[in-house]
């Protein structure tokens, strides 16, 4: 059974939250496929790992279709075609219309710099639900500077433009930090112009690229208590023009995000190679080792896999989290977040009050902030490019 | 509606939908409502969500085909369970607004 959380008082109609036994969670309903590391683009925050899959270890078309049938048949309800850029992938139509064909609704998350409107119109035609694209700031020279990528800015509002022509669903999705926060309001009118009808507003997660950079991209205090100021004024004003959704940086916070809503509990995805992953992130913890399609049923790898069941429920937990009255609300945080700030993805995440590190990372997090280094380790296959400050992108 | 791309600012803008008893309420081509045969129930499908609606909103959204208006669904409920017009017309704009305020519903009725 599945737990069931009312999104509002008098509609009848509930949000599904997923599996309710935490050590035996059932298959998620909704399903992540980063189809390629591969972009264009080299945003210093991607959530991608450091070490980034080739393609010549992408799966196969037919091993994708292979997958995406094996998910309809388990119960799996939407598919999120993501990477990477996922239109780096040539067979991206034919995947769309094999996804939609077995009844699966269908997102495309998109940097949209490689999209044009046929592109557009065949993913129309093979059946795409919803668009979602990702924005770097509203204001161009930062944009391109942020994505490393001469025009990005322009070629994005323009395939915007030509999704809501086709008629296809818009989100905005716009990562948010330090370089770019002082544009926050200017990036919800700019969603609102662009005809989105949600926009996600996400503070940077710190792994992957985005720790490498993060004293480039941490907010100051003072932004974040802004920034959460204008989204709030920004829902209220605008109730019902747009949906703006809002993650929040955890290491100000007393409290841990729920991560993923849990380690191996309502979602997972997976990595161009086929890896079965509990989050994006999951491979930034080098001491676990992910199972892949290729070798297991996805049901077994769900069920079975090791790495999936390491951090499952409550048993593996360590004090403070263990008997904590919180530690079936937070699962004790992130894991990612956990091995990256203390070595060891077993600890309390310590963007939790309780934890021993709080205290550190917090004022690590205040102090880089305001040494304000500015300059970016743009990602890429190569393990990284340091921004030139005498040439920029833009 | 407000598909076609404007060079005029603001045209594309995503306008709030107001439910009144006038309105003729459908789901968006990207909403689903979708009977989910691994669980036997009815799902709404949405961008980043699932949504279950309960038996009565399942029945409502099942009427809304863009011809009906909310008076119709109404008269066709309170027909049917013998019930209050009053009581059930509150219920049924409730929830619908509560759908269109997540952008999950469109007015066929709207003048563009
Ligand atoms: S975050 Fe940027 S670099 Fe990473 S996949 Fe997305 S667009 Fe590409
Ligand atoms: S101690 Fe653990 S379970 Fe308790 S609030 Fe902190 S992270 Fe959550």
């Amino acid at each position: 059974m599945n737990e069931i959380t009312r999104i509002g008082p008098a509609d009848g109609v509930a949000a599904l939250e997923g599996a309710i036994a935490p050590e035996r969670p059932a298959l998620p309903l909704a399903v992540l496929a980063e189809i390629t590391h591969r972009c264009p683009l080299q945003c210093p925050y991607c959530s991608n790992p450091v070490e980034l899959e080739r393609s010549n270890a992408e799966l196969s078309t037919d091993e994708w279709k292979r997958v995406i049938s094996e998910l309809a048949g388990l119960g799996v309800l939407q598919f999120h075609f993501s990477g990477g850029e996922p239109t780096a992938r040539r067979d991206l139509v034919e995947l769309v219309a094999h996804a939609s064909k077995a009844g699966l609704y269908t997102n495309l998350i998109t940097s949209a710099v490689l999209l044009d409107e046929k592109k557009l119109a065949a993913l129309k035609e093979a059946g795409l639900n919803h668009v979602q694209i990702s924005f770097q700031d509203s204001d161009e020279r930062i944009a391109n500077r942020v994505a490393g990528y001469k025009d990005a800015h322009r070629k994005k509002l323009a395939v915007a433009g030509m999704v809501r022509a086709a008629g296809l669903p818009l989100t905005v999705n716009a990562v948010v930090h330090r370089q770019n926060l002082h544009h926050l309001p200017e990036m919800i009118q700019m969603s609102i112009e662009l005809g989105a009808a949600r926009m996600e507003v996400a503070h940077v997660q710190y792994y992957g690229w985005a720790l490498k950079n993060r004293a480039q991209l941490m907010p100051t205090v003072e932004q974040l208590d802004e920034a959460t100021r204008v989204v709030e004024e920004a829902r209220e004003r605008l109730h019902g023009t747009i949906v703006i959704d809002y993650v929040i940086p955890d290491y100000y916070a007393r409290r841990p995000k729920k991560c993923m809503g849990g380690w191996g509990r309502q979602f997972f995805n997976i990595s161009p190679s086929g890896k079965i992953l509990p989050c994006h992130a999951a491979e930034s913890i080098t001491t676990l080792r992910f199972d892949s399609v290729r070798d297991h049923a996805i049901e077994w790898i769900w069920n079975e896999s090791e790495a999936l069941n390491k951090y499952r429920g409550t048993s593996w937990m360590p004090k403070p989290c263990q008997g904590c009255e919180m530690a079936e609300i937070d699962w004790g945080g992130c894991r990612c977040q956990a091995f990256a700030l203390t070595g060891d993805a077993g600890n309390t995440d310590p963007a939790c009050e309780l934890s021993p590190r709080h205290q550190e990372i917090f004022q690590m997090a205040k102090a880089e902030s305001e040494a304000d280094e500015r300059r970016f380790l743009y990602r890429n296959f190569a393990g990284g490019t340091w921004e030139k400050i005498d040439d920029p992108v833009a | 509606m407000d598909g076609a791309a404007s060079s005029t600012p603001g045209a594309n803008v995503h306008k709030r939908v107001v439910i009144t008893v006038n309105s003729k309420p459908a789901l968006p081509s990207f909403v689903r409502l979708h009977h989910d045969k691994a669980r036997d129930r009815w799902v709404i499908l949405v961008p980043e969500r699932v949504l279950v609606p309960d038996e009565t909103a399942v029945e409502i959204v099942q009427m809304c085909d863009g011809v009906k208006t909310v008076r119709d669904l109404v008269d066709e409920l309170a027909k049917k369970y013998n019930a209050d017009r009053a009581l059930i017309t509150v219920d049924v704009l409730a929830m619908l607004q509560d759908l269109a305020d997540k952008s999950f519903l469109e007015d066929k009725g709207a003048t563009p």
